[in-house]
């Protein structure tokens, strides 16, 4: 093992005076209702307490990236709704921006409304199906993720009016969208942000002064935050933690410097911020998505001028990334001129984020890991592609 | 905000004198050039960047794979220079940098392998930057770049057994084709190997 | 031997229900799937969508997601089955106790779907595993899932428990599991099981060999 002075590395695999006979090694996964997937962890645990924690990945590494190498730019559109299959729009619009970049190409006003509004709803649908899905690991198996999945059904429904997919929406296009918003869209929309606020006072009312939420969760997968920001970390881990750092402020892509919304920051950066955390991103989403709606002007839902069938952007390499509802996606591109990719790499915030789980996870008790990994909110589809 | 290389690039000749560093300009629209760092002075390259100026978020590590040198050359973000009379293909590692507390960004470094059998080898930043542990197993996985002095250098991805390095460009996937009612294009070729034409 | 339809409703209207073994095992075993609480990919989160508020998989008693396997009546294989992944989905399936049936849920489980070419796809569950529905879409939607539960039932109410075309599970002789394939060197190892699964023998039309 190598050190360095000035950054924390793994903490000793075996707790001092540990015995190796009494440590009990336990596989949780790939079949287990906690690991969201397919994600397995080989834990090793003294009595209760957790002594080492290696990750398995590749039970759903499904050659995303070598595919899109031997496809057009355009045939991997499809493919990202199924790296983050939560929130397939949010993955558009990344490859999108990377591509753009690399052939710097334009998006007209309307269109660039048209993204906000659905990645803000995306966020909106995987914030809510966490808030579910946690509670489920914490024991209320179901009855959360019933009122979460209440309010993704009405999302979902605007989604199928709009591209005519539930989930797979193979929506942006380079340069714009798919199509434009159909007549009274907008509306339904609008009423579904005016309704979405006495959701989310409902949510909170259940969970914020939940006695179990409070013992599970805080003081729970605490790591300091120059620790989180050398591990990779991004999106609402990072931000619980209390580091100011959201790509839709710190370098604004499409138009978010036109919407007024604040970065919500945690405290401590236990399991219980970064669950709150959710919960007022979710609120800042609904005041972007009211000024959108306002603001949605008339015009092109895509460049004209962008290419669909024969694209081929110039030789050069590109890196682009988005504020996903997960943390930093990005994608990296190497165009050598021809119809296909000569590299496609997608920096997958899911994957990225367990660096540290490990770390985050020593000397606390099993069942504290699957709260810690439920809090990291990891998907399968982008963990190992 | 995007990054001023040029002062990078001043920055670290600056502090580390010894350090091979030359710039690589990419011709595309993004605007996102490079540093080509050479592999015995990238960790140090990498410490000084984090410490001294302020990027200290290793965002993103890929590989990529030039089994023609040719080819490199003819997409220029490997540009002009000593490197573009190499014989053999080899293998690259792109490092994005970002600093969350200047929110600048991306700054783009590359390391390259000798070539791509024995000597694939490429020291590892995890040392410098916990995040890329994962991706850099990821790219010894997919690619077979050897990092050398990561503490965990196993299969990431595919299965500990599996011995080849699948995202490599001359990979051959196993032939498991199976019937397919419409055969065209590259499922035609396939059907040709498997089914026999009714003649 | 069948009862006569009409005298069954004549009895019926008595308050006598006149029915068969068969038929009352079949009616019971279709009308409570439990199924595994098993997500592979995509398709879960559509599984999932078909258990909770709006569609509610209760109605037909299939709500009851048993985390493991010995309680498990119905598995639903929900996304891409990787190779890394295929030994652990034959050894669940061999791991539930009979009867037991397979659901192969979205594209990817049928025939590796868009991810066909990836080298890490299986092309299909059924290489390995008799698979009793397959419901095509990527994703397919709830309601479809609900169809292919149906289609299930129907199966299931026709089974013939004895007699020369019995099915499997009622078979002495019917294979319970099935062999576990290993990890190779370049793929898994075998990579198909001949048993059960082989392709049509077809022939290309005209063209060159």
């Amino acid at each position: 093992m190598i050190s360095d002075s000035s950054m924390p590395y793994s903490a000793p695999t075996l707790a001092p005076g540990a015995d190796d006979d009494q440590l009990l090694h336990v596989s949780l996964g790939p079949q287990h209702p906690s690991t969201h997937g397919v994600f397995r962890m080989n834990v090793v645990l003294d009595g209760e307490t957790v002594v080492s924690l290696k990750p398995v990945f590749g039970y759903l590494h499904r050659n995303h990236e070598k595919i899109a190498e031997g496809v057009t730019y355009l045939s991997s559109m499809p493919y990202t709704d199924r790296l983050d299959y939560i929130c397939p729009l949010s993955n558009n619009w990344a490859y999108a921006h990377a591509v753009e970049k690399l052939a710097g190409i334009e998006v007209p006003e309307r269109a660039e409304y048209m993204r906000v509004i659905l990645a803000e709803l995306t966020r909106l649908i995987n914030h809510t199906a966490f808030m579910g899905f946690i509670l489920g690991d914490m024991g209320a198996w179901g009855s959360a993720l019933m009122y979460a999945f209440r309010e993704r059904e009405l999302i979902l429904d605007l989604f199928e009016d709009l591209t005519g997919a539930r989930m797979m929406a193979n929506f942006m296009r380079f340069g714009g969208c798919r199509n434009d918003l159909p007549a009274g869209w907008a509306e339904k929309c609008s009423v579904l942000v005016d309704d979405y606020g006495p959701f989310l006072d409902e949510m909170e009312k259940f969970l914020v002064g939940n006695e179990i939420l409070l013992a599970r969760c805080q003081d729970v997968g605490q790591l300091p935050k120059e620790t989180l920001i050398n591990g990779g970390i991004t999106g609402p881990m990072l931000r619980a933690a209390g580091v100011n750092y959201d790509i839709r402020k710190a370098e604004p892509y499409g138009i978010y410097e036109r919407f007024s919304f604040r970065i919500p920051l945690g405290d401590k950066g236990d399991c219980y911020d970064r669950i709150m955390i959710r919960f007022l991103e979710m609120r800042e989403s609904l005041k972007i998505l009211r000024q959108a709606l306002d603001q949605l002007p008339e015009g092109e839902y895509v460049n004209p001028k962008a290419k669909i069938r024969g694209f081929k952007p110039p030789v050069g390499e590109a890196y682009a990334r988005i504020e996903g509802p997960k943390g930093e996606l990005g994608f990296h591109l190497i165009s050598d001129g021809t119809v296909n990719p000569y590299r496609y790499r997608v920096r997958p915030p899911s994957f990225i984020n367990l660096t540290l789980l490990e770390d985050m996870c020593l000397g606390l008790d099993l069942a504290d890991v699957v709260i810690i990994l439920g809090s990291i909110d990891i998907v399968l589809g982008e963990v190992d592609r | 905000m995007s990054v001023d290389i040029g002062a990078a690039l001043q920055g670290i000749h600056a502090a580390l004198p010894a350090a091979k560093v030359a710039m690589r300009t990419n011709p595309g629209p993004s605007n996102q050039h490079s540093l080509l760092v050479g592999n015995e002075s990238l960790v140090d390259v990498l410490r000084f960047l984090r410490d001294h100026l302020d990027f200290d978020l290793l965002s993103n590590v890929s590989g990529v794979d030039w089994p023609d040198p040719a080819k490199a050359d003819a997409v220029a973000v490997f540009g002009e220079g000593e490197e573009t009379a190499r014989e053999h293909g080899f293998l690259e590692v792109v490092y994005h940098l970002y600093s969350t507390s200047r929110r600048v960004g991306p700054l783009v470094l590359r390391a390259r392998s000798a070539d791509r059998g024995e000597n694939a080898c490429v020291p590892s930043v995890v040392s410098v930057f916990r995040s890329a542990e994962f991706q850099e197993r990821e790219i010894f996985d997919l690619y077979g770049v050897i990092f050398t002095g990561h503490p965990d250098l196993r299969r990431i991805l595919m299965w500990d057994e599996f011995v080849d390095h699948p995202m490599r460009k001359d990979y051959v996937a196993p032939d498991d084709y199976e019937y397919e009612p419409t055969p065209h294009d590259d499922v035609l070729v396939k059907a040709k190997r498997h089914y026999p034409a009714e003649s | 031997m069948a009862i006569d339809p009409q005298l069954a409703a004549d009895l019926k209207s008595q308050g006598v229900h006149v029915t068969s073994f068969e038929q009352l095992i079949n009616w019971g075993r279709s009308s409570s799937l439990w199924p595994l609480q098993f997500g592979l990919a995509c398709c879960a989160i559509e599984m999932i969508a078909a258990t909770m508020a709006k569609y509610d998989m209760a109605r037909f008693g299939a709500e009851v997601f048993r985390p493991s396997p010995r309680q498990a009546d119905l598995m639903i294989v929900a996304g891409t089955v990787t190779k890394k992944m295929a030994p652990q989905v034959v050894r669940l399936y061999n791991q539930m106790a009979e009867p037991k049936y397979v659901i192969a849920m979205g594209a990817c489980a049928i025939s590796g779907g868009p991810f066909k070419d990836g080298y890490n796809v299986l092309k299909g569950i059924d290489r390995f595993i008799p698979v009793d529905v397959v419901i095509p879409g990527c994703p397919p939607r709830p309601e479809a899932l609900l169809e292919g539960l149906m289609t299930l039932r129907d199966k299931i109410a026709k089974e013939k428990l004895m007699g020369k075309h019995r099915v499997r599970h009622a078979d002495p002789n019917g294979a319970a599991s099935f062999p576990v394939p290993e990890y190779g060197a370049h793929d898994l190892e075998p990579a198909v099981n001949r048993d059960i699964w082989n392709p049509p023998a077809i022939t290309r039309e005209g063209g060159e060999a």
